[in-house]
């Protein structure tokens, strides 16, 4: 059975209707990357899984376990949510750091208000815990020098890689990235792609919304395409980009391909 | 009368001035969290009540609001604040108290707008950070928002708050014996008008403190904003 399981996914905002039944599977250490124009609904869809939205209607399953039914009003409990959301990250397109925090800090305040009241007892035990898991994550994205700074003095590309490590930091199921890349200038955008590269090599699951069609094309195992709030066309990278069956999908190859 | 005599002569009044100007900022700044919270409201009722209210006293000169507050007991309700005295002796503590009553409401509306704006520029990508690391609604204003929302008011709170040690002098108007008013008897009984500008310099020194603070938080605050 896949990691993820997604049925029949409807939101609605006032009367549009944005996700019109959505329906995708994610198998542990996979890469799905969801691609489409501009209102198509992608970053709905993602807001659905971690819900900052609550779907209308569907189920979310992750590990055999529901965490989410659309049409049962026991799920919307803030508490549940609260727990259940932690099956996931976000990573968002404009990074929100917290600016008062330390690199570090940005880390580890979640996990420091979020610790069962067993592990609060000893409140400098855990600090110096989760520290040392907060270096060992701005070791591997290649920013533990920076951790004693503050976000604003950091380059944009360096901030995302914070906002990354910080998701990782809950060791979430499945992280999600919002346009990752899409308020930084090409450069930076290399690097903060790297890391994302680097993380499918030590096997993370994730589901990445983007515009940089060579990325989806190159680190993804399954792409979906989505188009007016439904999936239009779905299947492995070189069925997407190499035999695209769809008319939208082709015309929205090549306008983005074009330019 | 030589410097020292009206020195001191003033010194009693800018007690009194210091008075109001430390009980209208503990006072008002308390109720203009409630007021901001108010007219935020989603329940539309008391946002429009709210908002009405804070139009009208942002509408209408403090002037005329302290003479409402003081004057209003006697003339509608035939029963004067005076009569409310608590001590005798020489500070009236009702007209003290009913200029107080109209500061505060007057700078709680004043205050209450800068935190409605200052809470209303949060990113809500801040919330939203907040909310998919699993933290609960109080942490994430007491960890995360407020500082920012405290960052976002200072420049305005600074000025607010400066208008409000000259604005003591208004106090004057309902026989409130703040500094002004000890000048204007200075001027009356003894005939000697220099200490009602003299009076400037107090205004000014406490005025520089009060900037002085402000820039001190905000130097402290510029370390997390570029």
């Amino acid at each position: 059975m896949a990691l993820l399981e997604v049925k029949d996914i409807k939101k609605k905002f006032d009367n549009t209707e944005v996700l019109k039944g959505i329906d995708l599977s994610l198998e542990k250490g996979e890469v799905l990357s969801i691609i489409g124009s501009s209102g198509s609904g992608k970053t709905t869809l993602l807001r659905c899984l971690n819900f900052l939205e609550l779907a209308d209607h569907g189920t979310i399953t992750v590990d055999n376990k529901l965490i989410y039914d659309g049409d049962d009003p026991s799920f919307r409990d803030d508490k549940l949510i609260r727990k259940n959301r932690l099956n996931f990250g976000l990573v968002f397109q404009q990074f929100n750091l917290f600016p008062q925090y330390s690199v570090r800090d940005n880390l580890t305040l979640a996990a420091m208000l979020t610790a069962s009241a067993e592990e609060k007892k000893d409140k400098k035990k855990l600090k110096d815990k989760l520290n040392d898991q907060a270096d060992e994550l701005l070791k591997r994205i290649g920013l533990y020098e920076k951790k004693d700074n503050y976000p604003c003095e950091l380059s944009g590309g360096q901030q995302q890689r914070v906002a990354i490590a910080r998701a990782l930091m809950l060791t979430p199921d499945i992280l999600c990235f919002d346009e990752p890349t899409s308020a930084l200038d090409p450069e930076l955008t290399k690097e903060v792609l790297k890391v994302i590269k680097d993380l499918k090599n030590s096997n993370n699951t994730m589901i990445v919304v983007t515009h940089e069609m060579d990325f989806a094309k190159n680190v993804s195992d399954k792409i979906i395409f989505m188009s007016g709030g439904r999936i239009e066309e779905y299947g492995t990278p070189s069925e997407i980009f190499d035999n695209p069956k769809s008319p939208v999908l082709r015309s929205f190859l090549n306008n983005a391909l074009e330019s | 009368m030589n410097l020292i005599d009206v020195t001191l002569k003033l010194m009693d009044g800018f007690l009194v001035t210091l008075a109001l100007f430390f009980l209208t900022l503990l006072l008002a700044l308390p109720l203009a969290l409630i007021f901001a919270v108010l007219s935020r409201s989603s329940f539309r009722p008391v946002k429009l009540i709210m908002r009405a209210f804070i139009y009208i006293i942002r509408g209408t000169p403090l002037l005329l609001q302290l003479m409402i507050v003081v004057y209003m007991p006697g003339i509608v309700f035939g029963n004067p604040l005076t009569k409310w005295a608590v001590f005798g002796g020489n500070v009236d503590l009702s007209y003290f108290c009913g200029a107080l009553f109209a500061f505060v409401i007057n700078y709680a509306c004043y205050f209450a707008e800068i935190f409605r704006g200052g809470i209303e520029n949060i990113p809500k990508g801040q919330y939203e950070a907040c909310a998919v690391l699993g933290m609960s609604r109080s942490q994430t204003f007491f960890r995360v928002i407020l500082l920012q929302v405290i960052r976002n008011i200072l420049a305005p709170m600074s000025n607010e708050i400066v208008t409000l040690v000259k604005d003591t002098a208004l106090a004057r108007t309902v026989a409130v014996t703040e500094m002004f008013f000890a000048a204007s008897e200075l001027l009356r009984v003894n005939f000697i008008i220099w200490p009602l500008f003299y009076t400037g310099v107090f205004y000014l020194g406490f005025s520089a403190l009060v900037t002085a603070v402000f820039n001190a938080a905000e130097k402290k605050l510029s370390r997390y904003w570029k």
